[in-house]
């Protein structure tokens, strides 16, 4: 079991949060748009890297807050913790990238 | 001294069965305690394990094997016995498939042995071991086929299994603690308690869990010199001075389990679960600790492997560890002439052992073809037979060993000529050793092939773990204590602690050895006859027919022979099994890999884990504002989140018949319903009605103040997920009813659209379902009883229509009154503040006595919705279902605005012609109620399986309309109106129509009194 920072509470245990999956995953702004094959991306597409992964979490049993975590699935090493709508640190980043294409 | 003990011992064992040897153990022998095995009463002592006494009581067989019901003994004696498992106790402390290695000996103990009828010894299934070549890998898939395998599953069960499961409820508790620590060490042998006595030092908070009676893990069954005195010397001191270290807490007697991410463990401490029917019921069975350390030591040993050749799972073939630890722990003699066969040296020093105790040493028989070392001149000093380049080629004794046939051994496992015949009743053999490598690769680790010692150790790991000892792959004594004090050390700096002097390891009685040589299994022997896997009856041939079936994969060959897949994990197999997929596929081990280590490592019970969250400690009763009053009119309650009444019984009524009731005075005169638990979310702010324009399929911007407008939510993939009247209560201000299970769920969501996706919107949502209780009266008099009550609303039909929202008060407290029906009756729901729910139930009875009003239940609920057709989401949708199958086509049509789910109605599936849609049904014969769940057929015996046209999802005998009527999904069901059906469930199928599903008051006029 995880220990995961929440930015408003602290270190808290993973049992008091949520996993929402992969992170920055922006709706379409006009659905109505797009292809059926755009919309089936948007909707199910989703990245397996085997290294870093950009994911979001709420901390469900505690503030109820969402926020976005950079974890790495092998080791669980948890590299950044980052509000929404926040940049994602420059350093996970590149792990993330060179993780993800090897 | 030899002479005086061999003596002594010869003489007992001539009139006594008990081998108990007088010297050196650790039992009391002064206290003895009476147990019985299989119905037979025998006597042990204090410090005895049920084995160790069963052994000493001269009990060679103490379980049958799965499969084949071959008569087993003990293999070991520790947590890796795949053949002694017993059922123990009986009742509410009965337990199952409890290793009788483990088991500590109390007064009064009860066991029997499983999987044989009536006994172990005299197992009526042991016929089927003449079968053996019918059941080879797999043969339950390849012979039970036809005609399932269900036909079979009752027989299978009966014949292959382990231990039954108690019936009685537990008579103990369980509980949980969470611990935190510095350090945590597992294991209490050398290494382990080396690394304590470094880390401890430190003065962090350092825990050690070891799951033995007693601290010192494989030291207690040897006889070595540390520091200059006893192991057993050693042992004390070491567990004496931690005892007296502020910060260290041992924990003996507890099972580390499960080792998981950022270093959390679980650990199962057997509080008094040792003690059986004679414990402190005050106290818990057993505790699971949830740890959480900054560094861990993992300290757990290693596992002796045994040799494979012809008939290896006879009784008296033990591991050779497990009779030096019977022997020098419990001061029990395996046998009374012993074999020893090895492919290593560590097997040497029980042969001293037991020639040093006066039992009969007949040979030490080894696969290698010329050791030389100090452990060879040392058995040959003592004049024990020394036979190199041997191994066993036949086994003799079918009920236990009587004499061992011995063959050359020319290397790679295949055997020369025959040579000598050997008369023992025991066989102490060695195949090498095991790391206990099992929580290293759950915490992540990965491993590397030891070619030196032919086993996998640790390589590298992310977490922060050190591993020491035996489980490192180090089987000197002096190499684990130097490990065990280098890692307690390296982990409590590295949590922190001051730069403390590193104790250096005293120095201890090692022997320099012999490398081992690989005895895998027999290349020229029967292979059906070579056990890899005790447990599960896992033989060298199963191996093989794996392999011309073409499996290659650990992973593969592990699920189809169940090599490895018993209770113990393959603790004793694991490894010999690669190796001979390894040599049949001419690959090498570490190319094979091993099988994936998951939790538990050890067996936990169940209740471990439940814990208190049982019974009326599972969850938190949640109880509406009335619910005293509920109680009193003899509510009929149930627990649907909250406990909610499901109708009232009268006096002499049943269930049907006070709902019926309660439906009928709704429908004539008026009810009242306490609708409490219906979700309530708060919405406000500038973006208040942009946002919920996003969240409904309906149009949120256009509603007017102070109206209500009945809403559809889908979720992205256009799927219905919850509905329910939203109400603007202000221009930037809305309540969001939800369904009542729905609240928390629907809450969540808006959160997360709100934070995750739409920033921009200036919105804040606030569940507020707990502050506010509610009453609901429903019924053409409903208008008449809301009049009755003091209030300052206006509650003439013009001035208040139906789906309009009004605030104010009543009997002088703050209310929120919405006019919608779930009954189809004219409906007021009155919220108050939660605090005056019971007041405000008491004001509306009151005020309600007058028109009869009746209190209706959520069951009586169910039948007037189902009346009306009024959708229950959940019940009448599945995990599928759209707006367009519910018929809103029409109105998401006029929308202009994108909404949560509305690109996925547009997709050629979410059209499709046949999909299930709502419809109402209705029984033929109004007398027969229709089954919930049946599925909806064209003819009246259908040839099951036939294909599905949907299923009918709610039903009632409906009072008003005097009529069986049903909702349900029907493929095409809207333009089948009228068409003749069929109900199919159980067997049986009813005569239905496809009707239209609002079945009562079509025109809804009635929502308007």
């Amino acid at each position: 079991m995880m220990q995961i920072e929440c930015p408003w509470c602290g270190r808290r245990d993973e049992e008091e949060f949520t996993c929402g999956g992969e992170a920055h995953i922006q709706r379409p702004p006009d659905p109505q748009q797009n292809s059926d094959a755009e919309w089936a991306a948007y909707l199910f597409d989703r990245i397996n890297p085997k290294g870093v992964h950009l994911e979001r979490w709420c901390h469900t049993y505690g503030c109820r807050q969402w926020f976005n975590v950079a974890r790495h699935t092998v080791n669980h090493n948890i590299l950044a913790v980052y509000r929404m709508g926040a940049a994602v640190p420059a350093d996970s980043v590149g792990v993330a990238v060179d993780e993800v294409s090897a | 001294m030899n002479n005086d003990v061999n003596s002594r011992v010869q003489g007992e064992a001539a009139q006594n069965p008990l081998r108990r040897l007088g010297t050196g153990h650790r039992v009391d022998t002064s206290e003895s305690i009476t147990f019985t095995f299989d119905g037979k009463t025998y006597t042990g002592c204090a410090g005895d394990t049920l084995a160790s006494a069963l052994l000493a009581n001269g009990v060679r067989r103490v379980g049958r094997s799965f499969k084949l019901h071959r008569p087993r003994g003990l293999l070991s004696a520790g947590r890796e016995e795949p053949n002694a498992l017993v059922q123990l106790e009986g009742e509410g402390f009965g337990e199952p498939n409890a290793r009788a290695t483990l088991v500590p000996l109390y007064k009064g103990l009860k066991a029997r042995g499983q999987n044989a009828w009536p006994s172990v010894e005299r197992d009526m299934l042991g016929v089927l071991g003449l079968f053996q070549r019918l059941f080879p890998a797999s043969f339950y898939y390849k012979s039970l086929m036809w005609p399932s395998w269900h036909f079979y599953e009752g027989l299978v069960r009966r014949l292959a299994g382990l231990g039954k499961v108690p019936r009685a409820a537990d008579a103990q508790q369980y509980h949980k603690r969470n611990l935190h620590c510095e350090v945590l060490i597992v294991g209490g042998g050398a290494a382990g308690l080396a690394a304590a006595l470094a880390a401890g030092a430190g003065g962090l908070r350092v825990v050690l869990m070891d799951d033995q009676e007693e601290l010192g893990g494989s030291l207690l069954g040897e006889n070595r010199v540390i520091g200059g005195s006893s192991s057993t010397a050693w042992i004390a001191q070491a567990v004496a001075k931690l005892r007296a270290q502020e910060g260290v807490t041992l924990l003996p007697r507890t099972s580390v389990i499960g080792y998981y991410e950022h270093n959390f463990l679980v650990g199962v401490e057997r509080v008094c679960n040792h003690l059986g029917p004679g414990a402190d019921l005050q106290q818990p069975r057993e505790r699971l600790w949830r740890v959480r350390a900054k560094q861990v030591v993992l300290a757990t040993g290693a596992i002796e492997r045994p040799l494979v050749f012809a008939d290896n799972d006879r009784p008296g073939i033990m591991l050779a560890s497990a009779v030096q630890t019977y022997l020098n722990r419990y001061g029990v003699a395996a046998g009374r002439r012993v074999v020893l066969v090895t492919n290593n040296d560590s097997v040497y020093r029980v042969a001293l052992d037991l020639h040093d105790l006066g039992v009969t040493v007949v040979a030490v028989v080894d696969s290698r073809r010329d050791p030389v070392g100090p452990y060879q001149q040392a058995v040959r000093d003592r004049q024990i037979p020394l036979l190199t380049g041997r191994m066993v080629r036949q086994v003799r004794g079918r009920r236990q060993v009587r004499a061992v046939r011995l063959a050359a051994h020319l290397g790679g496992g295949q055997l020369g000529e025959s040579r000598e015949s050997l008369a023992c009743d025991v066989v102490a053999m060695s195949g090498g050793w095991t790391p206990s490598i099992h929580l290293y690769s759950q915490a992540g680790g990965s491993l590397d092939f030891n070619e030196h010692s032919a086993c996998f150790v640790p390589a590298s790991c992310a977490q922060a773990v050190r591993v020491a000892g035996a489980a490192n792959g180090e089987f000197q004594l002096q190499g684990c204590l130097a490990e065990g004090y280098r890692s307690g050390a390296a982990a409590a700096r590295a949590a922190g602690a001051g730069a403390n002097v590193e104790p250096s390891a005293p120095s201890c009685d090692d022997w320099p050895q012999t490398p081992l040589e690989p005895y895998w299994y027999t290349g020229n022997a029967a292979t059906e006859k070579q056990w890899l896997d005790f447990q599960y009856d896992v033989k060298v041939s199963d191996i093989e027919l794996a392999r011309r079936e073409n499996f290659i994969s650990v992973e593969h060959v592990k699920r189809y022979t169940t090599n490895g897949m018993s209770v113990d994990q393959g603790k004793t197999s694991n490894v010999n099994a690669l190796a001979v997929m390894a040599a049949l596929s001419g690959r090498k081990i570490p190319a094979v890999g091993t099988t994936r280590f998951r939790p538990p490592y050890h067996p936990a019970t169940i209740g471990t884990f439940v814990g208190r969250d049982l019974g009326e400690s599972y969850a938190p009763r949640l109880e509406l504002p009335a619910h005293s009053w509920h109680l009193a009119q003899g509510a009929w309650m149930e627990d649907m989140g909250w406990q909610r009444p499901q109708c009232y019984l009268r006096a002499g009524e049943d269930f049907e018949a006070a709902v019926r009731r309660e439906a009928v005075a709704v429908r004539r005169s008026v009810g009242m319903f306490d609708g409490s638990p219906l979700g309530k979310i708060e919405v406000k702010g500038p973006d208040a009605a942009r946002f919920l324009n996003r969240i409904y399929i309906n149009n949120a911007v256009s509603l007017k103040v102070n109206a209500g407008r009945y809403g559809l939510m889908c979720n992205e993939n256009g799927v219905v997920i919850d509905d329910g009247v939203f109400v603007r209560l202000a221009d930037d201000h809305f309540m969001v009813h939800t369904t009542s299970g729905g609240a928390t769920r629907i809450h969540r969501w808006l959160e997360e659209w709100l934070q995750c996706e739409w920033l921009d919107l200036q919105v804040l949502v606030n569940n507020v379902t707990t502050q506010w209780a509610n009453v609901t009266v429903s019924g053409p008099n409903a208008r008449q009883v809301l009049q009755a009550l003091d209030s300052d609303i206006d509650f003439d039909a013009a001035a208040f229509p139906h789906m309009q929202f009004r605030s104010g008060t009543v009997n002088g407290v703050e209310a929120r009154i919405l006019r919608a029906s779930f009954t189809g009756e004219a409906s007021y729901e009155i919220s108050v503040p939660a605090r005056y729910g019971l007041a405000l139930w008491e004001a509306v009875y009151a005020a309600g006595e007058t028109f009869d009003i009746t209190p209706y239940g959520v069951e009586s609920l169910m039948v007037l919705r189902t009346e009306k057709g009024y959708l229950h989401v959940g019940a009448d949708t599945d995990g599928t279902t759209n707006p367009l199958d519910l018929g809103w086509g029409v109105p998401i049509g006029k929308k202009q605005d994108d909404f949560i789910g509305r690109r996925s109605l547009a997709r050629a599936n979410d059209t499709r012609k046949d999909r299930l849609q709502f419809v109402g049904i209705e029984a033929v014969d109004p007398r027969l109620p229709l089954p919930v769940g049946g599925h909806v057929v064209s003819c009246a015996s259908p040839a099951v399986p036939a294909p599905t046209q949907g299923y009918l999802t709610s039903a009632c005998l409906s009072p008003a309309l005097e009529k069986s009527i049903g909702l349900g999904l029907v493929s095409r069901g809207r333009e089948r109106l009228g068409e003749q059906v069929y109900i199919y469930a159980d067997g049986n199928t009813t005569a239905a129509k496809i009707v239209s599903p609002t079945h009562f008051d079509a025109k809804g006029e009635r929502l308007n009194g």
